[in-house]
């Protein structure tokens, strides 16, 4: 099997025996969903309006709030050596373990997300809308993720800085998904918004995995 | 008729892991230097070191042992100068594909098998079938234990799983930092004919140790 491969494989196997890791953020994710309804208004007129908007930035959270173990055992462990020394294409072994974040947190989200949005009255359209927009844009939160997360390796509880360096980057995502959302709930046309989450995840998977492998490097020195 | 024994000869060869008799190769350093902080740790560092050359690297807690092998392993970059392996730069694909690092830190994720662990070691830097694993395994007296958890490990055996690899790299040079940490006297003696072996065929092996090594034709680097 190909070491890209291998990689990804070994990332899930490590999750599948060490559920916590993953099954923490997501429980995040429902629970700080769940909440609003509460805290805010039963109606479903009001939670209709504002579930792509809490959906969206929950998600968001629940990835950022995983991405701090993205690389951390495997420079705790010493595994990112070897993957630095290795004669292989760095940018293209950490696409794969970007790959397995995904796997473990894009998609758990995305197949979470359509209940979700049933709980929070969400159209039938909406809910179409909330699903294709998470589906592009949950990898460009992993990809532009993985940055941050390599940035702050070797840096003692760095959650905080990784939050302040990550959010912004996050911002265009967020503006352009959940507003797809709410206009695809009142009958309007979301081309233009999709196509800018599809640049987007273009863009960070041309990019990420290179920046992403220069700053391990840094980090590692 | 030429042709199916050379084949034979060749998969007998693979079974056994021995390496084709190679051409003689350098390492050579050249006026290497290394800095951590304020703290010049070593500078003008020249070295040419021979293929079947054992250099055991000593010197003091702090005194850049490790630098130094991070250094020839790509991992860190010299302040001034150049490292070749014959003709091929430091953190060049054919250098790197001719380096077998094991750092003090375990590399051993504890979620995984034995198995699992050294086979995605080796294969970051080569392919592997399992029978070679397992039989490396055994080959430190790790029989039975290729599907346990690691963290059910000593250790000893923890750093017996990736010592292991040596009995499967096909690197040239071997940079072990600290390879006889937490092992008994026969784990030891494991690993040093193992490094011996290498040294027969023609590798180069740099390894840092506190603990006193019986490994002959040893030359000494005092850093």
């Amino acid at each position: 099997m190909n070491i890209y491969l291998q990689t990804l494989k070994r990332d899930l196997n490590i999750a599948i025996h060490n559920p916590s890791s993953v099954l923490n953020s997501l429980l995040f994710f429902v629970i700080s969903v769940s909440l609003f309804p509460l805290a805010i208004s039963p109606e479903a007129t009001t939670l209709a309006q504002i579930a792509g908007g809490i959906i969206w930035v929950s998600s968001m959270l629940c990835v950022l709030l995983s991405l701090n173990t993205l690389f951390y055992h495997d420079f705790e462990n010493g595994m990112l050596e070897q993957m630095l020394i290795s004669h292989h294409s760095l940018p293209l072994l950490i696409l794969s373990k970007i790959a397995a974040h995904w796997i473990l947190t894009g998609i758990p989200i995305i197949l979470l997300s359509p209940l979700l949005g049933l709980f929070l009255f969400l159209d039938n359209e909406g809910i179409k809308i909330l699903m294709f927009t998470l589906l592009l844009a949950t990898p460009s939160l992993s990809l532009i993720g993985a940055i941050g997360a390599s940035l702050i390796i070797g840096i003692k509880n760095a959650g905080m800085l990784l939050s302040l360096l990550i959010l912004p980057l996050y911002i265009p995502v967020l503006i352009f998904a959940s507003s797809a959302v709410s206009q695809a709930s009142v009958g309007l046309d979301v081309n233009a918004q999709l196509y800018f989450l599809s640049a987007i995840l273009v863009l960070s998977l041309m990019l990420a995995p290179f920046v992403s492998s220069m700053a391990l490097k840094i980090s590692l020195e | 008729m030429g042709k199916k024994h050379w084949n034979t000869h060749k998969t007998l060869r693979n079974t056994l892991n021995h390496k084709p008799q190679q051409i003689v190769s350098l390492l050579t350093l050249n006026n290497i230097s290394c800095q951590k902080g304020y703290n010049l740790l070593f500078d003008n560092l020249s070295l040419i070191i021979n293929s079947g050359d054992i250099l055991r690297i000593t010197g003091t807690n702090g005194s850049g042992k490790t630098s130094l092998l991070k250094i020839l392993a790509g991992l860190n970059t010299s302040e001034t100068g150049t490292i070749y392996l014959d003709d091929y730069a430091v953190k060049s694909e054919e250098y790197q594909q001719e380096i077998f690092y094991l750092g003090h830190l375990g590399s051993l994720v504890y979620e995984l098998s034995c198995l699992e662990n050294l086979k995605y070691l080796m294969a970051l830097s080569q392919s592997v079938d399992e029978p070679t694993l397992i039989n490396a395994l055994a080959h430190l007296g790790l029989q039975g234990y290729e599907h346990e958890y690691c963290f059910k490990l000593s250790a000893g055996q923890k750093r017996r799983v990736i010592l292991a690899g040596l009995f499967i790299s096909n690197a040239k040079v071997w940079l072990l930092d600290e390879p006889f940490t937490a092992l008994d006297s026969q784990g030891i003696k494991i690993v040093e004919l193992c490094i011996q072996q290498h040294r027969q065929q023609g590798g180069i092996c740099l390894f840092t140790t506190h603990q006193d090594s019986a490994l002959k034709n040893q030359k000494i680097l005092a850093l």
